[in-house]
C-alpha cells in the first residue's frame, strides 16, 4: 500500500514516537523474557496436546500445572515434568492422562531429565500440533486465495450465550454481508484462571472461548463461506487471566483474529499487569505463528476518558502496541490496532477531529489492518438517533480506508443486538461504502486547517507521553493512570501469584520452536 | 379525556412497529406480518418494508392504528422528588447539614460489562456537561467499574462505611439485570446492612417506579445526572439525620 502523507504529518516526530515505544517495549521484554506464568505453562501442556477435564470440571492442563506449582519446581518449566513422566512411566501421553485420571500416576517426584532428553521427548507430541497448527494456517491461505479479501472487512457481534443460537445469527449476518463475526465471551470469563471446556448452552452476555465452541462455529462459517463465496472470518477473546491457551486454542481450530491487547487486561480487568505482560507475549507469539490477526483495544479507552482530551493516549498506546507486536513476531499485516469514534455529537466539529484521529491512524500505520470502533458512548435509547449517528461514523471508515470496520448498532444503548439490527447496520454500512467509494482519494485537506492541526497537535502530545513513559517505564506509567485515567499498582491486581521466575535451566519447548519459526521467516 | 397515539392528526392513533420474523421474506411474509399487526391489536397495518435479512429471516416495518385510548388522569407514577440542586448547592449542604464527608460507592454489577452509566454519574468528567460526583466537594467516591460481583459490592461497601450506594445496570439479556438488583437487596437484608445506607440504581430501563418495586430507595434512569443523584441522596442523609 502506498503510503500517504495527507495530513503533512512530521515522518521524524513518528519515527521518534516509534523509537521511544521500542524502547518502552524493550524494557518490558526484558522483564517478560525471565519469567513465565501458570498460564503459559498450561499452554505448553496444551500444545503438548493435553486437553479435557477431570470428574470436577478442572482442565487437565490445570492438574498438571497445579501439582508441579505445589509439589515440584514450576520455575523449570512443566515441560521436564511431563518429559520425566513419560520416560518413567513408559506412557504415552494419552495412555499417562488416562492414568492420571485415575490417580495411578502422579507428574512429580520421577528421575529428572535433562532439558534436552525432555525436547526429544516430547518433539512428536509439539510435532502433532505444530503440524495442525501449520495445516490450519495452510486451509485460511487456501480460502482466502480461493474467495478475495475485501480492503474493508464488515465485522459483526452474536452474543446470545447459546453457541448453537450464536451459528443461527452469524450465518444470517455473514449472509447478509457480514465479513467477520466475533463470538462474544460470557461474562467474566477473563478473571477465570482455568479455561472452560465443552460447548456452552447457557452463558450469559455470551458464550466462554472453548475449544468445542471455536470448532463449533468454525466449521458453520466454513459452510457459509463456501454458500456466499466469501471466506467468512471468525473472532474471540485471548484476553484476561488465560491469554495464551485461548491462543493456542484459536491456532488449533482456525480463529482468524483475537483480541489480544497488551495493557487491556491490566486496565479494564484489574490484571496484575506483569502477569499480563508476560502472557500477552507468548499468546501473540502463538498468534503470529498462526497467522492470526490480533486486535488491540485502545478504543475502550474513551469510554472511560474523554475522546478529545484523551486522543494522544490512544496513539501513544498504538506505538506501544506495535511494538509489543513487532517484539513478539507478529508482521505489520497481522496487527489490528484499534482506536475509535467516540466524540461527542454535540461538540462543534467533532467529525473533524474523528477524520483526523482516524486518517493519523492509516497514515502512521499504513500496512495495519486498522480495526474502527463505533459510537457507544453517547448512543441512547434513540434508536434513529443512533442511526443516524452511526452513519457519520461509517462515512469516516470509508473516508480514512479502515480495514476492520466494527459495525455499529442502533441499539447500542439498549440491549445484545437483535438479529434485524445486525442487518440494519450492516445495509447502512454497505450503502455508504458504495456510495461514497472513492471519497478518500478525492479529499485533500485544508492546509493549516482544523483537521490537520489537530493531527499534528495529537501525534505532537502522543510524541511527549510516549518519551516521558520511555523515561520512566511502562509499570509506572500504569500506575500513574496514563492510559483511560485508571491508575492500576504493579503488584495489585489479579493472577500474580501465577507469575514466577525463570530457573536458569527452565525449558518450554513450545517457545523455542516458535522462535525458530519466526526466525525462519 | 381520553387520548391515543398522534401520526399527524389528532388521536389517529398511529403507531409503528418492526419485528423479524423466522420465514423467508416475500407475498407469504407480508400477509404473516400483516395478520401479526392485527393480533397486535392495529387496524389497517400498512406493511411498508420488507427485507431479507438472510438464513430465512424477514424484516418488516408495518405502520398501522390503534383503537385503544387510554386516560392519562388513570396513570400514577412515582418520580423522585427532589428538587433541582447545582453542585455548588449540594457542596454547601452537605457542609452546612452534615458537617462530613458523604461516601459513594457504585459499580456496574453482575454480569454487566458497561461502565458508561455509572462513569457517567461518577467520573469527574461526568457526561453531557454535567459533572461526575468525583468532583464534588465533600464527597468521597469508589467506583468499582463493571462486573462486579454483589459480594464484592457489599464487602467495599462495608469497608469504606458507604452513605450511597450506587448500582448500575446498562445492557441486559433476557432481564438478568433483574434477578441481579433484586439479589443485591436480599443480601444486603441478609447483611443487616439495608437501613444503613441509601440504596440507588440507575440504567437506561430504569425507573424509580421500577427501583422501589425492586426494593431500592430511588431509581434514576435516562436523561439524569450526577447533581439529580446528589441532590436526592444528600437531602434524604439530611433527612435521616434528622430523624434520629
Amino acid at each position: 500500500m502506498a503510503i500517504r502523507n495527507k495530513l503533512n504529518l512530521d515522518p521524524n516526530q513518528i519515527a521518534a514516537c516509534r523509537a521511544y515505544a521500542q524502547t518502552i517495549g524493550d524494557q518490558i521484554q526484558a522483564f517478560i523474557d525471565r519469567h513465565s506464568t501458570v498460564t503459559v505453562e498450561r499452554t505448553v501442556c496444551r500444545l503438548a496436546g493435553v486437553d479435557g477435564v477431570d470428574a470436577f470440571e478442572v482442565p487437565i492442563p490445570n492438574r498438571f500445572v497445579d501439582e508441579v506449582h505445589k509439589t515440584g519446581d514450576l520455575s523449570r518449566g512443566v515441560s521436564v515434568y511431563l518429559a520425566a513422566a513419560l520416560q518413567a512411566t513408559g506412557l504415552d501421553l494419552a495412555a499417562f492422562t488416562a492414568a492420571y485420571l485415575q490417580d495411578e500416576v502422579r507428574l512429580c517426584g520421577h528421575p529428572a531429565v535433562s532439558p534436552e532428553a525432555a525436547v526429544r521427548i516430547l518433539k512428536p507430541y509439539f510435532d502433532h500440533s505444530f503440524a495442525q497448527i501449520a495445516a490450519k494456517r495452510r486451509q485460511r491461505d487456501e480460502f482466502v486465495k480461493r474467495f478475495g479479501k475485501p480492503a474493508c472487512e464488515l465485522y459483526v457481534i452474536v452474543a446470545t450465550g447459546n453457541i448453537y443460537e450464536d451459528v443461527v445469527q452469524a450465518q444470517a449476518a455473514a449472509e447478509a454481508g457480514a465479513d467477520i463475526i466475533a463470538v462474544i465471551r460470557s461474562t467474566g470469563q477473563s478473571l477465570l484462571d482455568y479455561v472452560p471446556f465443552g460447548a456452552t448452552t447457557e452463558g450469559f452476555g455470551g458464550t466462554y472461548a472453548t475449544q468445542e465452541n471455536f470448532r463449533i462455529m468454525r466449521k458453520a462459517l466454513d459452510k457459509t463461506s463456501k454458500k456466499v463465496g466469501r471466506y467468512i472470518k471468525l473472532v474471540n477473546y485471548a484476553s484476561g487471566l488465560c491469554m495464551p491457551e485461548i491462543a493456542a486454542m484459536g491456532a488449533l481450530e482456525r480463529l482468524d483474529m483475537m483480541l489480544n491487547d497488551s495493557m487491556y487486561g491490566i486496565i479494564f480487568r484489574d490484571i496484575n499487569m506483569q502477569r499480563t505482560f508476560i502472557d500477552q507475549y507468548f499468546s501473540r507469539s502463538i498468534n503470529a505463528l498462526a497467522g492470526i490477526v490480533i486486535n488491540t483495544g485502545e478504543d475502550n479507552y474513551l469510554t472511560t476518558a474523554d475522546a478529545v482530551e484523551n486522543a494522544h493516549t490512544v496513539l501513544a498506546s498504538q506505538f506501544i502496541n506495535e511494538a509489543f507486536a513487532r517484539l513478539a513476531g507478529l508482521p505489520e499485516s497481522l496487527m489490528g490496532l484499534g482506536h475509535a469514534f467516540e466524540i461527542d455529537p454535540a461538540i462543534e466539529n467533532g467529525f473533524l477531529y474523528e477524520i483526523a484521529q482516524a486518517e493519523m491512524a492509516r497514515e502512521i500505520f499504513p500496512n495495519a489492518p486498522l480495526k474502527y470502533m463505533p459510537p457507544t458512548k453517547y448512543s441512547t435509547g434513540n434508536i434513529f438517533q443512533t442511526q443516524a449517528h452511526d452513519t457519520l461514523f461509517n462515512v469516516a471508515t470509508t473516508m480514512t480506508g479502515q480495514s476492520i470496520h466494527l459495525l455499529a448498532m442502533m441499539t447500542e444503548a439498549i440491549h445484545t443486538p437483535f438479529l434485524s439490527d445486525r442487518h440494519l447496520a450492516i445495509e447502512n454500512a454497505k450503502m455508504v461504502r458504495t456510495t461514497m467509494k472513492s471519497i478518500g482519494d478525492e479529499i485533500t485537506f485544508c492546509p493549516d486547517g482544523i483537521i490537520m492541526n489537530r493531527a499534528r497537535t495529537v501525534l505532537s502530545q502522543a510524541h511527549d507521553l510516549l518519551r516521558s513513559i520511555a523515561e520512566t517505564s511502562l509499570f509506572a506509567a500504569l500506575e500513574a493512570g496514563v492510559f483511560a485515567d485508571v491508575r492500576r499498582s504493579r503488584n495489585g491486581g489479579k493472577g500474580l501469584e501465577g507469575v514466577f521466575e525463570k530457573h536458569p535451566d527452565y525449558l518450554n519447548p513450545a517457545m523455542d520452536r516458535i522462535k525458530e519459526a519466526h526466525h525462519g521467516h | 379525556m381520553d387520548i391515543r397515539p398522534y401520526g399527524d392528526t389528532s388521536n389517529d392513533g398511529k403507531v409503528q412497529v418492526a419485528f423479524t420474523l423466522p420465514i423467508p421474506a416475500g407475498a407469504k411474509g407480508v400477509e404473516c406480518a400483516k395478520e401479526f399487526a392485527r393480533k397486535l391489536g392495529l387496524t389497517d397495518p400498512n406493511v411498508v418494508d420488507c427485507e431479507p435479512i438472510g438464513a430465512g429471516y424477514s424484516h418488516y416495518i408495518i405502520y398501522g392504528s390503534t383503537p385503544f385510548a387510554i386516560d392519562p388522569d388513570l396513570i400514577h407514577v412515582h418520580e423522585v422528588e427532589t428538587p433541582a440542586l447545582s453542585m455548588e448547592e449540594i457542596e454547601t449542604l452537605i457542609a452546612a447539614e452534615l458537617g462530613r464527608d458523604v461516601v459513594f460507592v457504585g459499580a456496574s454489577t453482575g454480569t454487566d460489562a458497561h461502565t458508561v452509566g455509572i462513569d457517567a454519574i461518577m467520573n469527574m468528567k461526568g457526561y453531557a456537561g454535567h459533572y461526575g460526583l468525583e468532583r464534588y466537594k465533600h464527597v468521597i467516591t469508589y467506583n468499582l467499574g463493571s462486573q462486579v460481583a454483589n459480594e464484592t459490592f457489599i464487602k467495599k461497601a462495608k469497608e469504606v462505611h458507604a452513605d450511597v450506594l450506587l448500582v448500575s445496570q446498562t445492557v441486559t439479556q433476557k432481564d438478568v439485570h433483574l434477578a441481579n438488583l433484586v439479589e443485591l437487596v436480599e443480601l444486603l437484608e441478609a447483611e443487616k446492612m439495608r437501613d444503613d445506607v441509601i440504596l440507588i440504581c440507575g440504567g437506561a430501563r430504569i425507573t424509580h417506579e421500577l427501583a422501589k418495586e425492586l426494593g431500592y430507595d430511588a431509581g434514576f434512569g435516562p436523561k439524569k445526572y450526577a447533581e439529580d443523584v446528589a441532590a436526592y441522596a444528600v437531602l434524604e442523609l439530611i433527612k435521616r439525620k434528622n430523624r434520629e
